[in-house]
């Protein structure tokens, strides 16, 4: 059912990160790490993802958060860029097996989602951000693991509470248009 | 909310006058000269020469502003907290130690750690001069349409190009959002609490996200029914050809780049050490 790289990928890219750089600002934010809060962007980022695959996750984890940095706090940090793109691209991987689109985004679906999210926040966070920061930077070792341990666990629960009801819902509210298929 | 948001401002000065593909592949290689060097001579002379980019791009402080209050704010934050889990990374780096003010046991403010922060300082300040400025000065449209004379995929500067379009739209929903479900009586201020603050985050995400899906909808039966992405080519209105001035400005930012690592690697280490 997969086409190649069409048109609605296209739009979904660019709606997606406008979508992503809006929320940019719509943060909870924490306090006492900088540059960290709970981040709506971040479940709605896994939402593209999960629904319109890879490339397009990936795409608006790159573009979105070097653009929403650089329109919201004029500076890029590219040792978060990255990480976003990765974990855009590595939610987006599963595509196939959410079955989102087909309306069939159940608890099965669910708790691949959730693993999948985890483990990409961790490897985005904990692994890649630090050690972004510390060869960009030299940032000090314990001070970027422990912000981007944060970062990750923040991510973690807002995507495992936003990100699956905004799945569920869709699959739910998307099912309807989408459950007819070609015959062969 | 919306005011923050950095924006293009229509001047006439040559910066403005530069294709965006040139003020992008000019802050790329900017960036990751800032990235890759800590020698403070390189990224004090990356300073000055961002600062009279900045100048001559005739960016008001009113554009900028509240920005770089934010960013300001965001720095010291970052700087403090540096100190406050490593406050001998200067001295890890530059392999001396002079206290200069004793606080207690292990933290103390010593002068390689202030050197130290002082270089991580300065690497955000070369930058965000760069980032501000091409931002400010350049047309998104235009932007869009001299990134495929670069050779990229148009399909990938359309994307950038609906993103950059539709940004101010999708914030407007968003705020209209916000102030109908304050309206219903949602509380989004710090008072509440943070389950109850994200439970009603959703109650705006989720209308913003289904009318962003519909608006994907629509905008590529629009595009499909104009035949995007029949051709493997396609002209820009917007488009604009290089001219001397942006071959200038590329080599330029590539002979900086390339003389700035050479004088920076040219001892083995990236940062420059003046207490040795």
């Amino acid at each position: 059912m997969e086409k190649k790289f069409g048109i609605r990928d296209v739009v979904a890219i660019g709606i997606g990160t406008a979508l992503f750089v809006v929320l940019t600002n719509v943060q909870i934010p924490v306090g006492f790490i900088p540059n960290t809060a709970l981040q709506t962007r971040v479940p709605v980022l896994a939402f593209f993802a999960a629904i319109f695959g890879p490339v397009v996750g990936g795409a608006i984890g790159l573009i979105g958060h070097a653009l929403g940095d650089a329109l919201f706090y004029g500076s890029v940090w590219w040792s978060w860029v990255f990480p976003d793109a990765l974990f855009g691209l590595a939610v987006g991987l599963f595509v196939k097996q959410y079955k989102v689109r087909e309306g069939g985004f159940g608890g099965k679906q669910i708790a691949l989602f959730n693993v999948v999210q985890v483990v990409a926040n961790a490897v985005a966070w904990i692994v890649l951000a630090p050690v972004l920061d510390i060869l960009i930077y030299a940032e000090p070792a314990n001070k970027v693991f422990a912000q981007g341990a944060i970062a990750c666990i923040l991510n973690v629960i807002i995507t495992a509470i936003l990100g699956t009801l905004l799945l569920v819902a869709y699959s739910k509210v998307g099912a309807k248009s989408e459950s007819l298929s070609k015959e062969d | 909310m919306a005011g923050r948001l950095l924006t293009y401002m229509p001047k006439n000065t040559w910066i403005h006058r530069l294709s965006g593909v040139s003020k992008m592949l000019f802050f790329l290689l900017w960036s990751i000269t800032g990235m890759l060097t800590y020698d403070t001579r390189i990224l004090l002379l990356m300073l000055v020469i961002s600062l009279v980019i900045f100048r001559v791009s005739k960016t008001e402080w009113k554009q900028v502003g509240t920005v770089f209050m934010f960013i300001l704010l965001f720095l010291c934050l970052n700087l403090f907290a540096v100190w406050l889990f490593s406050p001998n990374q200067g001295t890890e780096i530059y392999g001396t130690k002079t206290v200069l003010i004793k606080i207690t046991g292990n933290h103390n403010i010593t002068a390689e750690q202030l050197f130290y922060e002082f270089n991580i300082m300065l690497k955000y300040f070369t930058v965000t001069p760069v980032v501000l400025m091409f931002i400010v000065t350049t047309n998104p449209s235009e932007f869009a349409a001299s990134l495929n004379r670069l050779g990229i995929s148009y399909n990938v500067g359309y994307a950038i190009a609906i993103a950059l379009r539709y940004i101010p739209d999708v914030q407007s929903d968003f705020t209209k959002i916000r102030h109908a479900q304050e309206a219903r009586g949602i509380e989004m201020s710090d008072k509440a609490s943070i389950p109850s603050r994200i439970k009603n985050m959703s109650a705006i995400i989720f209308p913003l996200l289904f009318s962003s899906l519909d608006r994907i909808d629509v905008v590529s039966n629009a595009m499909e029914l104009r035949g995007f992405g029949k051709n493997k080519k396609r002209t820009w209105y917007m488009g604009k050809r290089l001219e001397k001035n942006d071959y200038i400005t590329i080599g330029f930012a590539l002979i900086f780049m390339i003389a700035a690592l050479a004088i920076t690697f040219a001892d083995g280490s990236r940062f420059w050490n003046p207490f040795g």
